[in-house]
């Protein structure tokens, strides 16, 4: 047999010309260092009294939400506005997609505006590609189906860095529904590509075997720095579905008490929580977590997310924050 | 079986290598065509009136026979009609096509079915054979009338698209077509295992986040039928194999005697599920593309003989269908125009497989499985011919193509050989 490869080699797709963030794929380790570093220095900005800089001024951020978020809506909402941005935001429920309009019909009538950037959450993977093919705009992926969420990736990288102080040899456990997890699939190749470690811990129905080390037992996150917890959800469990036999063995075996941390360890959840479930009501608010970081590091990661992408080449930080 | 079409032509094809491995015949020769049959091969020959294509460097083969085609008809005319469909089989260089019954309505009915084969007499450019399903409404649970659906010209029986779910349906069914002598074709999935699977579960869909459609969904239905194929000593078709497990399968059953033929698509053969990392609805397909190891194994399997046939499953999707995210996209792409240069260009360029295999399981191998004639280049047989031009390439452009559906995987991509002339029972259909 020769090499099959050959083939699969001429299928590599083209490099994007417009730059977008759909996957931590697009992303090498100069750019989150820079998407970093750039983060940091926004963050500077936000401790002043005028916390708005003028760096994205006549430009249009277009958030597209076709599903309920808190967080991440809200964050890249506020993250234009600091830069001065003009912000639209459209979500499902109330707009024309009630009316049947397709993905692509809606995102063809919102760049009818010229939108410079289209923020895209979908339920479906796949939906950041569609709409990154069928317009003019540069999409920033805010979670698609399971496939991706790469600006918690990021953000989840800032926190690790601002609590640690490093990214390159942190061992990260990553505990709970893998599976169905768009936030452990960006976070699991973000870690691979600073240096970071992860495994995964939960039960062997909600494991993909292929992305890091797995492990069922709850006892395996004794090594790790951090233990990110997954929001575990309840149509899990139901007839049809059958991951796991009930919330309560769930919560017996992999619920993160403090009993099962040792002192030291970090906790973070990409939210919204389920206390009592995956995740002790104790450890969310003790001072092991980083979970309100987590939610600050938001609005500074999306402001250097938006910022770079609009901006040609290298970030030149001090400017960006100078002239504010 | 096969509805016809009219008209028979009068062509002296050239000067071309004149290649058909199942008549071991392989030298530069030509071909007069009177009437429509093959009336005389040699050097110099006499042209008479007839139209004279000058084919020096290009090679005459036996058509191709496409025994998987969805032609959305009736129902889905706005993607596909049997004028599109059989335009676009013509130009691919088929000479007959098997379309397949999963329609709306689904072909369970003698008149449903007479109905599509008088329309295809009159508005087909290459002879049709329609499949009937095997249950009603393809339900999996009631038979439908396969006797009746044979008389009138069922050239085999599947519920394609989805599989015969339960072993009981599945046994009485191979029992009771005893009667008919047309093949039963099985789409192998057991949907308890393939649901909410939109590619293959394997890394990648794990990595992508994609629901997995596994090798196993396919391969354990495969062993079912296999064995309900034994235990009732009735022929059975596998319908666009996948997955190296089921190819094990069937190499088993062969060894057993079981009369089990199969057959393999052009995207199985040239693509992995590391297409899928694209997220291009445009390589989503039912099954789902697999890995090296499978497509291995599928290759080997069509070289020697065990998969005999190469089908297009010819999927015809309008735009708006495929122009979503990949997770909500159909399954399925179009084939019938780009099927040899695919093959040509990915198995036999690079060395893979050769020329002469590659003809034989386009054309004889689908016509032995359903009892068809077999393309030939001989004298006295009806002229069944495509002339290929193996120095030429071309980019894939949605734009050009003849099917009503533009969902290929290969758009915007250049590959190798081309199909200048189709004649299908003896008329010139394409060039």
């Amino acid at each position: 047999m020769s090499d099959l490869r050959v083939v699969g080699g001429d299928l590599v797709p083209p490099r994007r010309e417009r730059r977008h963030l759909l996957s931590i794929a697009d992303l090498d380790r100069a750019d989150v260092e820079r998407l970093l570093a750039t983060a940091r220095s926004f963050a500077l900005s936000q401790e002043r009294d005028t916390k708005k800089l003028p760096t994205l001024r006549g430009r249009l951020v277009v958030n597209l939400f076709y599903e309920s978020s808190t967080r991440t809506s809200s964050s890249f909402e506020l993250a234009a506005k600091r830069l001065s941005a003009d912000t639209l935001t459209v979500r499902s429920s109330g707009s024309s997609v009630d009316k049947g309009e397709s993905l692509k019909d809606t995102a063809l009538t919102l760049s009818a505006y010229g939108p410079d950037v289209i923020v895209l959450r979908h339920p479906e993977a796949g939906a950041a590609e569609l709409v990154a093919r069928t317009t003019e705009a540069r999409v920033v992926n805010a979670g698609d189906g399971k496939h991706q969420h790469p600006t918690q990736a990021l953000l989840d990288l800032y926190t690790l860095r601002e609590a640690f102080g490093r990214l390159d040899g942190l061992q990260v456990a990553i505990v709970g529904d893998v599976a169905h997890s768009r936030v452990a699939r960006s976070l699991v190749q973000a870690l691979r590509l600073v240096g970071a470690e992860a495994i995964l811990v939960g039960p062997p129905t909600l494991l993909p075997n292929s992305l890091a080390p797995v492990s069922h037992d709850i006892g395996s996150i004794a090594d790790a720095d951090v233990v990110y917890v997954l929001r575990m959800q309840r149509e899990r469990m139901l007839a049809g579905a059958n991951f796991v036999p009930s919330l309560r063995e769930y919560t017996e075996r992999w619920g993160i008490t403090p009993e099962r941390l040792r002192p030291g360890q970090r906790v973070m959840h990409p939210g919204p929580m389920n206390r009592g479930v995956e995740i002790d009501t104790q450890v969310a608010d003790s001072d092991a977590s980083l979970i309100v970081d987590q939610v600050r590091a938001g609005l500074v990661v999306r402001m250097a997310v938006l910022y770079d992408l609009l901006t040609a080449g290298p970030v030149a930080v001090e400017t960006a924050v100078g002239v504010a | 079986m096969l509805a016809s079409i009219a008209g028979r032509d009068n062509v002296v094809v050239r000067g071309a290598r004149v290649l058909d491995p199942v008549e071991r015949l392989d030298a530069t020769l030509d071909v007069r065509i009177d009437d429509g049959v093959i009336a005389q091969i040699g050097e110099q020959l006499e042209t008479n009136e007839h139209r004279v294509v000058d084919a020096a460097g290009c090679t005459l083969v036996p058509a191709f026979i496409d025994p998987h085609v969805h032609l959305r008809t009736p129902g889905r005319e706005d993607e596909e009609t049997l004028a599109s469909g059989t335009a676009a089989a013509a130009a691919g260089g088929y000479c007959a096509i098997l379309a397949m019954p999963n329609t709306d309505p689904v072909v369970d009915d003698a008149d449903v079915l007479r109905g599509l084969r008088a329309r295809a007499a009159s508005e087909a450019h290459v002879p049709v054979g329609f499949f009937a399903a095997i249950t009603k409404g393809q339900e999996g649970e009631e038979l439908a009338e396969l006797g009746a659906l044979a008389d009138a010209g069922a050239v085999g029986f599947t519920d394609d698209g989805r599989p015969v779910a339960t072993a009981g349906v599945m046994r009485r069914a191979l029992q009771y077509n005893a009667i008919t002598g047309r093949p039963i074709a099985v789409h192998c999935e057991e949907q308890t295992l393939t649901r909410g699977g939109h590619a293959h579960a394997g890394a990648v869909a794990a990595e992508l986040g994609i629901g997995g459609w596994p090798s196993l969904g396919e391969s354990l239905m495969v062993a079912r039928d296999v064995d309900l194929a034994a235990d009732t000593r009735q022929p059975l078709h596998l319908l666009h194999l996948s997955a190296r497990e089921s190819v094990d399968h069937l190499r088993r059953a062969h060894a057993n005697s079981v009369r089990a033929t199969a057959e393999v698509t052009p995207h199985h053969l040239c693509l992995t599920d590391e297409a899928v990392r694209t997220l291009d609805p445009n390589v989503k397909m039912n099954p789902p593309l697999r890995t090296d190891d499978d497509r291995a194994a599928l290759l080997d399997a069509l070289r020697d003989g065990t998969i005999a046939a190469v089908a297009t499953d010819h999927a015809p999707h309008a735009a708006e269908e495929k122009d979503v995210p990949f997770e909500a996209a159909p399954f399925g792409v179009v084939g019938l125009e780009t099927a040899f240069s695919a093959l040509y260009t990915h198995l036999v360029e690079p060395g893979l497989l050769s020329l002469e295999t590659l003809l034989e399981r386009m054309s004889a191998g689908p016509a032995a499985i359903y009892g068809l004639d077999r393309p030939r280049i001989a004298v006295g047989a009806s002229a069944n011919l495509t002339l290929l031009d193996l120095n030429a390439s071309w980019r894939v452009r949605a734009e050009r193509l003849r099917s009503l559906s533009r969902n290929s995987w290969l758009l915007g991509r250049r590959i190798h050989g081309r199909v200048t002339l189709t004649i299908a029972a003896g008329r010139v259909v394409h060039g």
